[in-house]
């Protein structure tokens, strides 16, 4: 069985598509394979948030918590997609819970560690900025429509 | 001005068959009606007696003789009254009218068939067809997104055609409870998951217009072209048959030229306000 490095299953991951190989390289050294078994959590609310995840098998649902409604389950990540954006801003928190729906395969990347190395090397750092900004200009044109209700009646 | 036949705009009398609730303001009707042939994407006009007159698109098979179905939310006066009849009630009936879904042109493509809220009925007679048909198309996949699981249209037919290995079916909701198990989230993302040529691709879209053209930016994006995309306008229609102009979008009448229309050719009217 071949073993690949992390470096690799970043590049490989569609969120790092031609990727240059030393930043897979360079994003391997802050991360660590994780495993979630179905139920668990990646994140809490109002818990730090020191790491973002590249879905590598599994399915994540992204939920919040409401009085009276119990979760509110708002959008599902699947295999290909990131799970979690709150490390890229201060006050680095989780705004919302993540759990894993099935056994789910990820990697962990350390926050506090790429933002450091962006720090240090501002191409590698804009080209990280990049591809957060397209995932989270998607994610807000979603949320908008969501937004709407557009399939709610109208008399 | 050419004459309108009379069939086209005097309703006959047909009968209510049966009446099933699909959610909580959304019935299906099956009604009496004789012999009646029709094409995926076709919609006729149904009449209240005594209180109004509505285009309501067919959602039955087409393939299949028996009494014709229409899936209507009670939201105006005249789609209330039409959701209360009960089997026996007669109900006023003009049709079909409008333009079909391109799924014979379709023949040797993928198709995707991605419908919103209450757009899957229109897209239902397509599915039945392009599932009869299995063999003459490529890759098939059926993307519907609705508000949360309890709004979902014709679930247990969505599950049957979930349980077949050759069509990709996917449903997502714009909001659950832990409960549902499925996707969360708007049904454009459901589109980069599916399974197709670009190249040889055609897209089948109905659900409220905002949804649609989000569908079709990321169909575009994901390098379909715009002349392969067709989408289900929806105007004021009354009349039905191209005469009164109440449905009139730019310089086409949905009644006549629509309700599904090439993407194309509607997508610079679709930005223009009050149109």
């Amino acid at each position: 069985m071949e073993i690949r490095g992390l470096d690799r299953l970043i590049c490989e991951h569609p969120f790092f598509a031609g990727m240059s190989l030393d930043y897979c390289d360079l994003i391997g050294g802050c991360a660590r394979n994780v495993r979630f078994d179905t139920g668990r959590y990646l994140f809490r609310e109002g818990e730090p948030a020191n790491e973002f995840f590249l879905i590598r098998h599994g399915r994540v649902a992204l939920e919040l918590t409401a009085p009276e409604r119990g979760s509110i389950r708002f959008l599902t990540l699947n295999a290909g997609e990131i799970a979690g954006v709150s490390w890229l801003v201060p006050p680095y928190r989780w705004l919302y819970d993540a759990q894993a729906l099935e056994l789910t395969r990820a990697v962990s990347i350390d926050g506090a560690c790429l933002r450091q190395k962006a720090e240090e090397n501002h191409d590698f750092g804009y080209e990280m900025m990049k591809r957060f900004m397209t995932m989270l200009v998607q994610r807000l044109h979603a949320a908008q429509l969501q937004i709407l209700d557009v399939y709610g009646a109208r008399a | 001005m050419a004459r309108v036949p009379e069939a086209a705009s005097v309703p006959i009398v047909a009968r209510v068959r049966a009446r099933r609730r699909e959610t909580h303001d959304t019935w299906t009707l099956s009604i009496e009606a004789g012999e009646f042939a029709f094409e995926p994407g076709q919609f006729n006009m149904l009449y209240a007696f005594g209180i109004g007159e509505i285009p309501v698109s067919l959602s039955g098979d087409p393939g299949a003789p028996g009494p014709l179905i229409h899936t209507v939310r009670a939201v105006g006066s005249a789609s209330q009254a039409i959701t209360r009849l009960r089997p026996g009630d007669p109900i006023g009936l003009r049709g079909p009218f409008g333009t079909a879904w391109p799924v014979d042109e379709s023949t040797g493509s993928d198709v995707l068939v991605i419908g919103g809220g209450l757009g899957l009925a229109p897209l239902r007679p397509a599915i039945y067809r392009l599932l009869a048909e299995r063999d003459r198309y490529g890759q098939i996949a059926v993307l519907y997104g609705t508000r949360s699981p309890a709004d979902i249209l014709y679930r247990r037919e969505i599950e049957r055609w979930r349980r077949r290995l050759d069509t990709a079916v996917e449903v997502t909701v714009d909001h659950a409870d832990a409960g549902w198990h499925g996707h969360v989230g708007v049904v454009t993302r459901l589109i980069d998951r599916a399974a197709f040529d670009p190249d040889h691709a055609v897209a089948l879209v109905c659900g409220p217009e905002i949804m649609m053209r989000f569908a079709a930016n990321t169909l575009q994006a994901a390098a379909i072209a715009p002349e392969r995309i067709y989408v289900a306008m929806e105007r004021n229609m009354k009349c039905a048959i191209g005469q009164c102009g109440h449905c009139q979008f730019g310089p086409t009448l949905v009644c006549r030229d629509g309700a599904v229309m090439r993407y194309d050719r509607v997508r610079p009217l679709l930005t223009v306000r009050e149109l």
